[in-house]
Formats: structure tokens, C-alpha cells, sequence
């Protein structure tokens, strides 16, 4: 079913602005209880059943408070960064397929749409860490811009290899080319490319990083850089950063189980639909979330080499493989 | 080449390792004791601040007013006052004074009471606005306020 188009455009606006919040809300939730779990704590329990209130309390103290501007900082950057720092990820959800009827826009360029509009993610940071005039946030910007840069190459060889297997940057032709049971994802596409799981191996550990999530958190290195690009944001305008690193998480996950994992397709190819997307994106989340919780923070130089000696060249060895391979068969 | 991709075979194999460990704590209980809804029974010889033993036959302090303690205590932080009531052979005491901002909980005074009058309580949650709440415990006065309970 199509809705006519002003109530569809609205129908999205409300839907994935709804999505996007009670996500960025309840992952940091869940963040919480995850982490106190790994560490045999309980997490929070005081606001609400089992700290089921503890995102509203977080979120009314955060409103609560006064929006800060340094007063060396550039106003006009400073105020923008937090803006644009999520918008890209509200963009980024209009092209997933949640189900097969389900899904705001059906772009037939939705994969490059996804990837162009990520990289914004990392321009926002790098403009909040410069217009806060703060060496700590400058610092955090350089490290930012550096790291992304670095992860972004394997992670477009990654999808260079997908796209020539797949043959379409269209989200939803590529879940549809994998449904039909666990064995038709692209994960075990062994015949186009062997070392298919690798592939995306790869494509998580960029997605660790180009959401600076631990153990690349090194734009937020607390421990060193109090917390970096975001050190001078208070209030809201931190609070919306901090929803925007969820919900870049969100559209990371959903995008990995688009390529990789049949998106709303079922694993015994009965039964598909959202519940089946829903479940791989979630269970990517709480993988994200127990990495984060199992490993420390990679020095700096540890983080660059991981990428230019070890992913780039694996990536670009699976890329020529998936060339051959798609050759011969 | 060969040894760049063993290194990065057992690099991977230990970072597996790890999200394992991670993994099998997530699924054993909670080790928290969630402090204001439940504590952890005190161990017997806990030293809180001192308090006056009550005798269970009088209701009355065991205090016979001797300052042994006064004198035995290295920070002078007891000040006791006592009288001899009409009919008794011993003195008993009217006032008893701890400065607990400056005891040490060495246990002098209870060590040397010649009479086990004095004995340490198992009181941890102690907070207050005020110093001279613990500037001048009267411990007298808390035994008489116990006795009318």
C-alpha cells in the first residue's frame, strides 16, 4: 500500500523521528544495563521498574539545563554541529527497507544515498570540535577526521565488492536478491567470494569506527581528552550528540543486516518480515554494545595501522578475489 | 607475509577470547548488594563510635564516673561527670561526652573501663548537616532517651 504523498511524507517524518528517538533513548538504556550485566552490576534500578524512566529523567535534566557558548567559540558552527551531526542519520533511515512493505523511499541509489550522508556525520564532529575553540575538542576533531578517513576506504572497498555481487545500490533489490533462508544472505555467498564472512567482519569493524564507538572512541577519549569534540556542549546540544551516536548506530546495524544478513528476510525462509529485521539489527546493537564493554581503547597509531596495514589490503584482497570469482562462475 | 597473517590470525583468535569472557559474565547473577534497600550483616568486631552499656537488671549505666576513660583516651575526646547518689556505694554518672571528630576508634577507653561500661556500637550511617552533631555526642543523654523507649 502507497499513501498519497503529503500524508507519506508526514507518515515518515513521524515514524522515523519516532524511531530515532525511542532508539537513542532506550539504547543508552540498554547501554546501561548491558554494561552493568558484563560487569556483574545490576545497571540502573532506581527511576521507574528496572530504570525504565532513567532516558526521561536523563532527558529532562538535560533540558533543563542552559545551552552554553563559550564565548571565544564561533556561534554560528557551534549551535550548527549538534543539527548536523543528526539529521544525516534521520536521512540515512528513509531508504532502509524495514520490511518488504515497509520503507519511507525506494531510491534506486539508496546505498551510495547512505554512505554519502555517513560521511556528513563525521564533518558535523569536526565542526563542533573547531568551533568550540578548546584544544581538547581540536585535538578531537584532527583525530576524528583522520580515523574516518582511514576507515572509510575499506569500508567503500567492502561495498564495492557487495555492489559487484549484487549488482544494484538499490536497499531493497538487494534484500530481495537474498530471501529465501539463511543460506541465500550475502554472509554466506561463498560462491561469489570465500571469504564472504571476512568481507563482513571488515564492514563491522569500520562501522565500530566510523561511529566512534569503543575501542575507537577516540574522538571521546575521556581519559584524555575530557570529552573531546564534545567538551564544551552542555545541556541539550550535548544531549543531542549523544542521541545522534545511537542513532548513528541504529542506521549502521540496519545497513549491515541490509547487505549482509537478508534484511527482513527469515533465517528457515518462513515467516519474513519486520520482527526478522528488527531481531539482526538488534542483536548487531547488543554485539556493538559487548564490544564496547570487552575491549579497551586502541592507542591512536594502533587504530591507523589496523586500518591501513591489515583492513585495506584485506579488503582489497577480497575485492579482487570477488572480481575473479565472479569471472569464472 | 606468512607471519603478518599468523599474527593477525591469533590477534583475532585472543579478541574472540575476550568477548567470550565478557559474554559468560553477562549471563551469571549480579555480585551487587543494592545499599539503602539492603546491607551487609556488620561483622561483630566492627568499631563504630563508643556507647554506653546499659544494665539490664537497673536499666542504669554501667558508668561508675571513675575517668579512667578521660584519662586513658590519647585525643581527649571524653568528658565524663559523675555523682554519688544517697544510698549507694558507688558514684554514677550525669554526663558523658564524645568528641567524634577527633576519636580515633583506638579503643583505649573500652579497654581500660573498669567496669565494661563502654562499648562500641555498630553505627556507619552516620551524616549531618551540622559539626556539632558529632562535635558532642551525649551519650548520656541517648541511653536516658533509649531507657524511656
Amino acid at each position: 500500500m502507497t499513501l498519497p504523498e503529503p500524508w507519506r511524507l508526514l507518515a515518515y517524518w513521524v515514524g522515523i523521528l519516532g524511531f530515532v528517538g525511542l532508539n537513542a533513548a532506550y539504547l543508552v538504556w540498554v547501554e546501561r544495563k548491558a554494561a552493568g550485566r558484563f560487569q556483574r552490576r545490576p545497571g540502573p534500578t532506581e527511576v521507574g521498574p528496572g530504570g525504565l524512566l532513567q532516558p526521561v529523567a536523563d532527558a529532562l535534566k538535560l533540558l533543563s539545563k542552559q545551552v552554553l557558548v563559550p564565548p571565544e567559540a564561533d556561534r554560528f558552527l557551534f549551535r550548527l554541529a549538534p543539527l548536523l551531526v543528526m539529521a544525516p542519520a534521520l536521512i540515512c533511515l528513509a531508504v532502509i527497507p524495514f520490511s518488504a512493505t515497509l520503507g519511507a523511499r525506494d531510491l534506486h541509489l539508496g546505498l551510495l544515498l547512505v554512505f554519502a550522508f555517513g560521511a556528513v556525520n563525521v564533518l558535523a564532529l569536526m565542526l563542533g570540535g573547531w568551533a568550540s575553540r578548546n584544544k581538547y575538542s581540536i585535538i578531537s576533531a584532527a583525530r576524528v577526521v583522520s580515523q574516518n578517513v582511514a576507515y572509510e576506504v575499506p569500508m567503500l572497498l567492502v561495498v564495492v565488492t557487495l555492489l559487484m555481487i549484487t549488482g544494484t545500490a538499490n536497499l531493497r533489490e538487494i534484500v530481495e536478491q537474498q530471501t529465501g533462508g539463511f543460506w541465500r544472505w550475502n554472509l554466506l555467498r561463498l560462491l561469489s567470494n570465500p571469504l564472504m564472512p571476512v568481507t563482513f567482519l571488515i564492514f563491522f569493524i569500520c562501522l565500530l569506527a566510523e561511529t566512534n564507538r569503543a575501542p575507537f572512541d577516540m574522538a571521546e577519549a575521556e581519559s584524555e581528552l575530557v570529552a573531546g569534540a564534545f567538551t564544551e556542549y552542555a545541556g541539550m546540544s550535548f544531549g543531542v550528540f549523544f542521541m545522534a551516536e545511537y542513532a548513528n548506530i541504529v542506521v549502521g546495524c540496519a545497513v549491515a543486516t541490509v547487505l549482509f544478513l537478508g534484511g527482513w528476510d527469515s533465517p528457515i525462509g518462513i515467516g519474513s518480515g519486520l520482527f526478522w529485521f528488527l531481531l539482526k539489527m538488534y542483536l548487531l546493537i547488543f554485539t556493538v554494545i559487548w564490544v564496547r564493554w570487552t575491549f579497551p581503547r586502541t592507542q591512536f597509531y594502533r587504530l591507523l595501522n589496523l586500518s591501513w596495514k591489515i583492513l585495506i589490503p584485506v579488503s582489497l584482497g577480497t575485492l579482487m578475489l570477488t572480481a575473479v570469482m565472479l569471472k569464472i562462475f | 607475509m606468512v607471519r603478518a597473517l599468523r599474527e593477525l590470525w591469533t590477534g583475532f583468535k585472543s579478541l574472540c577470547v575476550g568477548m567470550g569472557i565478557t559474554l559468560r559474565q553477562f549471563f551469571r547473577p549480579t555480585v551487587n548488594v543494592p545499599y539503602p534497600h539492603r546491607t551487609l550483616p556488620i561483622p561483630p568486631r566492627y568499631r563504630g563510635h563508643i556507647v554506653l552499656v546499659r544494665d539490664p537488671q537497673t536499666g542504669r549505666s554501667l558508668c561508675i564516673a571513675c575517668k579512667s576513660c578521660e584519662k586513658a583516651c590519647p585525643s581527649d575526646c571524653i568528658v565524663v561527670e559523675g555523682i554519688k547518689r544517697e544510698g549507694e556505694k558507688r558514684k554514677s554518672v550525669t554526663e558523658f561526652k564524645l568528641d567524634f571528630t577527633r576519636c580515633s576508634l583506638c579503643g583505649s577507653c573500652v579497654e581500660v573501663c573498669p567496669v565494661d561500661a563502654i562499648t562500641f556500637s555498630k553505627r556507619y550511617n552516620l551524616a549531618s548537616t551540622t559539626k556539632t552533631a558529632f562535635y558532642q555526642i551525649d551519650l548520656y543523654q541517648e541511653l536516658l532517651e533509649e531507657g524511656k523507649k
